[in-house]
């Protein structure tokens, strides 16, 4: 079943197309990343299924509801989907606690604030003012009031921009036990790494258009392209890409008498596989 | 699954979060709230001259102070607030939320009608102690005094609500809203007794809720001989009333309209 259906979206500002006709559909319990460059359409489609923007054309259900529609209807729609926005700087005046409390009142079924609290770490802040937090800290109250409702959807716009290394992994873990939980996750992010290690599938998205959904491991081909081996080698650094990378290995290893000097056998990152198709689109 | 909460109970909610962050706020407190007072202060130990027989410049001056703070704290604190809310992006997360908007105005409301006590009492409480201040004593006027108020403070939060479409940013929002108020306060009758103005200064302010504020307030604090020296001989609050009600009906129509929760 799917949480997200979405066929021929179109929306443009003025002369400015800024998505032509997108179709897209999430599964339930999915983790989907959308990834792009900056003014590729991805916001604009993100805050279109968030209901923040209209549409000009195209059909829209997410979680069997329109967006668009404003009846009665949309809040019971809110009440079930979860929004962590760009970074944001308000409420300075409030605790941690408070602020979080607060937005537990909004909803029919929420989650328990002090294991919200704790679930994204902060529980030592759990006291102070919003004001007085780090870019990370604050980062992760803004996750922490988008799951607090306990949303069957959630969206996630770049939610670890300023998070430290360790920061991004305990969030990631949080992201995978919200999956495990039943919950569908629609990600947007600059970090290929965080594509790779929590989605399901990506979409590429330039121009308005979408230029591929795949698997991590398969988009643009990744899983079937050549791979490359280097070595070291009179001390230059030499490589070949291949199809059969094994035989490359077995080969140099009749060749040199003991370990290949500089050995390393590399397939394509989503990053390369990515930067290639965006690059091609230009 | 249980049912959402009720519209008006999340306005309250709003309202006791909007006064938590209000208190913390140090510059916001002392400017609505001990502003008014400071301006007593300095206006009482200058004019020290009556107006009228029996009535003082202070006398007049409190009800001035009252009705100018429905709009400062309802009009201006709203329409210079909610813009640097729509820039800070917390409007923006409210609207992601199942939170009706109708919760949102109610907490704003509640934070105006807590604000307009803390500086009706202040107000009363000094003008009382050190400027000699009469207190109404009927029950008629009083009665005056609480509908006044409360028309007061929802049209003045009505139009404060309105009025933050206008500003295209939360820094600028303060340039735009403060001169507008501050004009209106002279030209009402606020710092200047009302008759005393132009002709046209009066024609002015009387397309505005705040020259009809203050007049209703002045039936409140001034005896009724006063009213030789108001522009239709009587205190005219039934027309008081019927000018609030017109703003506040037509400020709603535009907040509920065009009220916008991002840029």
């Amino acid at each position: 079943m799917s949480v997200i259906e979405v066929r021929g979206l179109r929306k443009s500002y003025g002369e400015n197309l800024a998505v032509a006709g997108i179709d897209l559909s999430i599964a339930q319990g999915e983790i989907f990343a959308l990834l792009g460059p900056n003014g590729a359409g991805k916001t604009t489609t993100v805050e279109i299924l968030e209901g923040f923007r209209d549409r000009d054309s195209g059909e829209i259900s997410v979680l069997g509801h329109d967006p668009q529609r404003s009846d009665k209807s949309g809040r019971i729609w809110r009440n079930r989907i979860g929004i962590v926005l760009q970074a944001t700087s308000d409420a300075g005046d409030l605790r941690v606690s408070e602020c979080i409390e607060h937005f537990a009142k909004y909803y029919s079924n929420p989650r328990d604030p002090e294991s919200v609290i704790a679930a994204v770490g902060l529980s030592e802040k759990r006291e102070d003012l919003i004001r007085n937090l780090s870019g990370g800290q604050r980062r992760r109250l803004d996750v922490a009031l988008g799951i607090i409702g306990n949303p069957e959807l959630l969206f996630l716009d770049e939610p670890t921009t300023g998070f430290d290394p360790e920061a991004r992994r305990a969030f990631w873990e949080l992201i995978r036990s919200l999956q495990s939980d039943g919950t569908t996750i629609l990600l947007t992010t600059h970090y290929l790494d965080e594509a790779e290690a929590l989605a399901d599938r990506v979409a590429v998205i330039n121009h308005g258009k979408i230029l591929e959904i795949a698997t991590p491991q398969k988009l643009g081909g990744r899983s079937t392209s050549l791979t490359k081996v280097q070595w070291l080698e009179n001390g230059e650094i030499r490589s070949e890409e291949s199809s059969e990378p094994t035989a490359v290995v077995k080969r140099l290893a009749s060749q040199f008498p003991g370990e290949i000097p500089g050995l390393t056998i590399s397939r394509p990152t989503l990053e390369d596989v990515y930067l290639a198709m965006i690059g091609g689109a230009e | 699954m249980n049912r959402l909460p009720s519209t008006l109970a999340l306005g309250f909610q709003r309202g006791a979060l909007e006064i938590r962050q209000f208190m913390r706020q140090r510059e916001s407190v002392v400017f609505t709230i001990f502003f008014p007072l400071i301006l007593l202060m300095i206006f009482g130990s200058v004019f020290k001259n009556t107006i009228a027989p029996g009535v003082t410049f202070s006398q007049y001056f409190v009800a001035g102070m009252i009705a100018s703070g429905l709009v400062n704290s309802g009009f201006q604190q709203l329409a210079i607030v909610i813009p640097l809310e729509r820039d800070f992006g917390s409007l923006k997360r409210l609207r992601g939320t199942p939170m009706p908007v109708a919760s949102y105005f109610i907490g704003k409301a509640l934070l105006v009608i807590a604000s307009m006590i803390a500086q009706i009492v202040l107000l009363l409480g000094f003008g009382v102690a050190f400027f000699g201040l009469n207190i109404p004593t009927s029950a008629g006027k009083w009665f005056t005094f609480l509908w006044l108020t409360l028309l007061g403070t929802a049209t003045a939060t009505v139009l404060g609500i309105a009025f933050s479409i206008v500003p295209k940013s939360g820094r600028g929002a303060s340039a735009i809203v403060s001169p507008i108020v501050i004009i209106l306060q002279f030209f009402s009758g606020v710092f200047f007794v009302f008759t005393q103005l132009p002709s046209w200064m009066q024609h002015v302010a009387a397309i505005f809720p705040l020259k009809w504020l203050t007049q209703g307030m002045r039936s409140v604090f001034l005896p009724d001989s006063f009213t030789s020296q108001e522009v239709a001989h009587s205190w005219e609050n039934g027309r008081t009333c019927a000018v609030l009600v017109a703003w506040l009906v037509l400020g709603l129509i535009f907040a509920i309209k065009k009220f916008r929760w991002s840029n």
